[in-house]
């Protein structure tokens, strides 16, 4: 998987197949939340066809960049552009899935009624409904309330109403957070099928060692990309054996410029 | 706005209502006891005031009740989350504030020909309108409270906030709404007040169709009506697309 990107240059040319278009374009985002600068001025393109990961450290802006991308979160400057649209127009409703950080599901329901609840916002069949509580791997809990689920099955839970609409855009944020290996190893499989079918993958993580699951990868921190390349590129570029020691790095070298 | 996503919405926030049972059996009881209670505390009082006061609750519960269920379940639904999520699916602002009249103003159906029928079943609460019309008058007022609610939950930020609007936004109402003195007689400051507030028409509805077997309700609805339009165009703007 990981060979298949580096064809991308250093001026950042497209790799070959489906990851050649474009799909979000932000450039120079401002965002001030809370009355502190959250984002001074972040530029970043991710192309469709890949599982691209935004990784750093908590508070360092991830959530907000994808709450911009989604077009839920008011910005200062800057604009941001998924699938050639403004972020947040009406046309890219049906077409950009989010999942929160927070499962944002209701408790009082049991998954399957959540699921279904979403299918039909998003006016999609019926069968989507079971085939999203199979993706998640919930159908042993499909009928029990989200009040009673674990956090895991929560933020499963909270994943299926995303999937359920099969968008071309998947925004995703932390949605394997407290999950075991095996689950982990699933949802990922499941992020790259859905990159291998040309659709937009954007996954947000602070654990690094899912840095060797992403095709691409965006260090975040405080509001600025520290790095935006593959994961052999980083580890080249920064002489260092794994993505925790090469974002250390990073940070160090940041420092020191500073 | 789109009708599939408005009943959608109404549906998923009644089968959220039928998976709590105890809220139900709340909002149907409730105003039973109450309106069981009232006759008893009358019962040897000379006759007529259990006649009076007893329609004019009958106005009261639906928008209280549903004022309350509204403005915390809309809270809810934008401290966890599921507000935000839903506003970046082809969900529209009306579908969701359409949705929740629709769905409470279903229940608000239920609970007032539970209460109608109590009333004068087990009462001997005297109607001399048709039942029907006190439904529809019960609809409306039901509606009001839920499009108030959604009003106040606007400006509500914690659950706390969201209760502390019942006594602000009702109490005063419920005050001038002619039930403890009539509207006619209080100091001119205060009916006139009253006259602008939706629950006094409420209750004005209430009376004619319990007092009069041919009654007149056209312009209380109407007030309701208006009320009801311009509480859910205010509120929808309290819900934001983007927030800070
Ligand atoms: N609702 C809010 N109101 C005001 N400021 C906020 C709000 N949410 C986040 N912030 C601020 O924005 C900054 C970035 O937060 P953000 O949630 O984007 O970080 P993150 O990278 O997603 O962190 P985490 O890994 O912990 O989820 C933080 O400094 C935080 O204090
Ligand atoms: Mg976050």
């Amino acid at each position: 998987m990981m060979n298949k990107d580096q064809g991308r240059d250093a001026a950042g040319a497209p790799a070959q197949g489906s990851a050649g278009r474009d799909s979000i374009v932000v450039e120079h985002l401002q965002v001030n939340r809370g009355g502190r600068v959250v984002l001074p001025d972040l530029s970043v393109t991710i192309p469709a066809g890949q599982v691209v990961g935004i990784l750093g450290p908590s508070g360092g802006g991830k959530s907000t960049l994808m709450r911009a991308i989604v077009g839920v979160q008011i910005v200062a400057g800057g604009t941001v552009r998924v699938l050639g649209e403004p972020a947040g127009s009406p046309a890219l409703r049906r077409r950009v899935g989010y999942q929160t950080q927070a499962p944002s599901v209701y408790a009082d329901l049991s998954v399957r009624a959540n699921i279904a609840y979403f299918a039909r916002v998003l006016g999609v069949e019926r069968a989507a409904v079971d085939r999203a509580i199979e993706e998640v791997d919930l159908a042993d809990h499909a009928d029990a309330l989200v009040a009673n689920l674990s956090g895991g099955q929560r933020s499963r839970a909270s994943l299926a109403c995303t999937l359920v609409g099969d968008p071309e855009v998947l925004v995703l944020d932390e949605p394997t957070v407290g999950l075991d290996p095996v689950l982990r190893r699933d949802l990922w499989g499941l992020f790259r099928r859905q990159a291998e079918q040309g659709r937009t993958v954007l996954v947000s993580s602070h654990v690094m060692d899912e840095a060797v699951r992403c095709d691409r990868l965006i260090l975040v921190r405080e509001g600025r990309v520290l790095s935006d390349s593959t994961l052999p590129e980083l580890l080249d570029r920064t002489g260092t054996a794994d993505a925790e020691a090469a974002f250390l790095a990073l940070i160090d070298a940041a420092e020191a410029a500073a | 706005m789109n009708p599939r996503i408005t009943l959608a919405t109404a549906g998923r926030i009644l089968h959220q209502l039928r998976n709590d049972r105890r809220t139900i059996a709340l909002l149907l009881l409730v105003p039973c006891v109450l309106i069981g209670l009232l006759a008893w505390v009358f019962a040897d009082a000379p006759g007529g005031v259990f006649n009076l006061i007893g329609a004019s609750l009958l106005g009261v519960f639906p928008f209280v009740i549903m004022f309350i269920v509204t403005s915390v379940s809309t809270l809810r639904e934008r401290t966890s989350g599921t507000l935000e999520r839903l506003l970046t699916t082809p969900l529209g602002k009306a579908d969701l504030m359409l949705g929740y009249a629709v769905a409470f103003g279903l229940v608000a159906i239920v609970q007032s020909l539970v209460a109608t029928g109590f009333a004068v079943w087990v009462c001997g609460l005297d109607i001399a309108g048709p039942v029907w019309m006190l439904t529809v008058v019960a609809l409306f007022d039901a509606v009001l409270g839920t499009a108030l609610g959604l009003l106040a939950s606007g400006f509500a930020r914690t659950e706390f906030q969201a209760v502390q609007f019942m006594p602000a936004f009702v109490l005063p109402q419920f005050l001038l709404c002619g039930l403890l003195v009539p509207r006619a007689h209080m100091p001119s400051v205060l009916s006139t007040i009253s006259d602008w507030l939706p629950l006094s028409y409420a209750v004005d509805a209430m009376k004619n169709v319990t007092g009069s077997a041919t009654p007149t309700i056209g312009k209380e609805l109407l007030v309701m009506g208006a009320w009801i339009v311009i509480s859910l165009a205010l509120g929808s703007l309290t819900l934001r697309r983007r927030t800070p």
